[in-house]
């Protein structure tokens, strides 16, 4: 590649991201500015918004609702996906598409559709079973699994589940310590990413909360907004802040395992003048 | 397993009893039976779908057969998963963790055993060593070449001290001359722990070379089963004759126990073939041949067409006028007749097996 090509490629990455993140960040520092102006119209800027968060503590009860729902369905949906996306790939192949058929179905059905369909489910468990805001999450698992589907069928389709399965169970290893020893950490990026995006639907949802009379942090914000909106709009900014740290961490995570493995670990200096003898 | 377990235990025979394997309908596996001596090495020989890696799947308990048992060491292991099997296996794709590196890939079938920690770190090293990748004990399989993924696969299969180890065709993804090296190297590892294997592939030079005896297989049955130089030399069938080794097809007659091929009576192997019309099934380097330019046309006297040069050998295709023949000669030899020479074949009378079908008859 010449010199002038390399740069104009340079100054396109530049321009897109520039433009990318002027896109995300202009009505986050909107908001982030409409958070911190006084009540009054001549008084200087304050945190008052962002400091009154923890005075709220039906807004804290939410923001912890919304995590305990966050964590419970991406596990949930962990422990649901990933044996079955695997035992289908290796036992029943002629299923796959069924499989992937009934993943995606969530994304075709309108939220409120699948509410009233979920709402006498939820009204005969309400009666007997429980009524906490955390058996939202059976709900949930069916709303990211379009989502979860694709990352873990990419990262499937990385490496050799078969070959590697088998291996692992000519050498004792039953099926749990397969997926738990052997597939899931070969597929560690596809878990984050399927993780991160159940969290990050389930932070943002307010439809299923909302109708089925559940308190979750968006439905907060929304009854906060009504009433106070420079805090509505601080918690929306710190949820949003929130789900990009945690995606720039699992990034990070994910590259620093990777960069750990890649690096050449000879023990012995000797051991280099062999290092490209093959066989 | 014990801690302190030898390194290596004794062989122990494996029997296929009359194991059948069918995929929606089609046979794969038609009732092979098979015994393994303790520490022999069997190489099960086939053509792509003759049911060679089926029959090392059932015996590795990764399919369940459909008829037959598995008896291993004098104990019926069918119905167990692979996991309870006790077998080492080296598969043909590249099968190491990505994850971990090559000692921990060796220490992994202990560790699902139980054995301790430092026990588990001692033996793996041991098994790098016995493959010859001791210094490479910290490398991710991403940091070793083919040949010595499949050598750290092989000492992670060895390492669970199995009761048999099975190979898959574990040289296939190699380049000629480590595939050339890596087959001896797992030959002499056999015999130093001398643990009974079956090695599984479709390379009659690999089979030939490292087996106590060959199993050739065609369409989910045994054809023959016996040491390398008999299933060369006294094929029991003419898929075996075809398969393993170069074959010419001559037309011939069988008359009292012998057949005539142009001119020239053999010896048969199989005793008692009725008279008639039959093809011979002749090697190449039962062929020899003179350069006889004055020599008037007769059953054997050709023109050579082509020589392939193979090294210490090459091989030289005659045309009859009917038929072409192949004959394998030292190379000293081929180059005195390059091709458009008139030569003179002689079949030497090594005893030959005979075909019969209808492109047979036809040619007789």
């Amino acid at each position: 590649m010449n010199r002038s090509r390399r740069l104009k490629l340079q100054v396109f990455r530049v321009v897109v991201l520039v433009v990318m993140a002027t896109f995300f960040l202009v009505p986050i520092g909107a908001m982030f500015e409409f958070s911190t102006r006084s009540t009054t119209f001549d008084a200087p800027r304050t945190l008052e918004s962002w400091t009154t968060i923890v005075t709220y503590p039906a807004l804290v009860a939410a923001i912890v609702a919304s995590l305990e729902l966050a964590a419970i369905t991406s596990v949930g949906m962990l422990l649901l996906l990933l044996p079955t996306m695997i035992w289908v790939r290796l036992r029943l192949p002629r299923l796959n598409r069924i499989i992937e058929f009934l993943c995606l179905l969530p994304l075709t059905i309108p939220a409120i559709v699948l509410v009233v369909g979920l709402f006498p489910v939820y009204l005969w468990m309400a009666n007997n079973i429980s009524d906490s805001i955390l058996t939202l999450s059976f709900a949930y698992v069916i709303l990211v699994l379009p989502y979860a589907y694709r990352a873990l069928d990419a990262g499937l389709s990385a490496i050799n589940v078969k070959t590697l399965s088998e291996a692992a169970r000519s050498l004792g290893a039953g099926w749990p310590t397969v997926i738990w020893r052997v597939i899931a950490p070969n597929m560690s990026g596809a878990l984050l990413n399927a993780s991160l995006l159940s969290v990050a639907l389930v932070l943002g949802e307010f439809t299923f909360a909302n109708l089925l009379g559940y308190v979750n942090i968006q439905v907060q914000i929304n009854q906060l907004g009504q009433a106070n909106a420079g805090v509505s709009i601080a918690v929306s900014v710190a949820s949003l802040m929130f789900a990009f740290v945690l995606l720039m961490v699992l990034s990070f995570v994910g590259a620093a395992r990777q960069a750990l493995r890649s690096k050449p670990r000879a023990t012995d200096p000797r051991l280099e003048a062999v290092w490209g003898q093959k066989a | 397993m014990a801690a302190t377990a030898p390194a290596t235990r004794a062989g122990v025979e494996v029997r296929l009893e009359n194991l059948q394997r069918s995929y929606v309908g089609v046979s794969a596996l038609n009732g092979l039976s098979l015994t393994l001596a303790p520490g022999e090495l069997v190489a099960l020989l086939g053509p792509s779908g003759c049911g060679k890696t089926t029959a090392m799947r059932l015996v590795a308990g990764l399919e369940e057969a459909d008829g037959g048992r598995v008896v291993i060491g004098g104990a019926d292991v069918t119905n167990l998963p692979a996991s309870k099997r006790d077998v080492g296996m080296v598969f043909q794709a590249y099968s190491l963790f990505p994850h971990m590196t090559a000692w921990q890939n060796v220490a992994f079938g202990l560790q699902m055993r139980k054995v301790g920690q430092d026990e588990r770190r001692r033996r793996a090293h041991e098994m790098l060593d016995i493959v010859g990748l001791g210094g490479f004990a910290d490398r991710y399989a991403h940091q070793l070449s083919g040949g010595q993924q499949q050598r750290v696969a092989l000492a992670r299969a060895l390492a669970i001290n199995p009761k048999i180890l099975l190979l898959d065709e574990p040289l296939s993804a190699l380049d000629a001359r480590v595939r050339a090296r890596l087959r001896d190297e797992i030959r002499r590892i056999q015999l130093e722990v001398g643990i009974t294997t079956l090695f599984v592939t479709h390379d009659q030079e690999e089979a030939l070379a490292i087996a106590d005896r060959v199993g050739v297989m065609n369409k989910g049955r045994l054809e023959q089963l016996a040491p390398p130089t008999e299933v060369y030399s006294r094929p029991a069938t003419p898929f075996v004759a075809e398969f393993v080794g170069l074959t010419n097809r001559l037309a011939g007659v069988v008359r009292g126990g012998e057949v005539e091929v142009r001119g020239a009576r053999l010896p048969l192997v199989q005793t008692g073939a009725a008279d008639g019309p039959a093809t011979a099934l002749v090697r190449p380097e039962t062929v020899s041949m003179t350069a006889d330019d004055e020599a008037s046309a007769g059953p054997l006297v050709g023109t050579v067409i082509a020589t392939s040069f193979l090294g210490a050998t090459s091989r030289v295709t005659v045309d009859l006028g009917d038929a072409t023949v192949l004959a394998q000669l030292t190379t000293a030899d081929a180059t005195t007749m390059p091709p458009g020479t008139r030569v003179r074949l002689t079949l030497r009378p090594d005893a030959v097996l005979i075909a019969r079908d209808e492109a047979a008859a036809v040619e007789a």
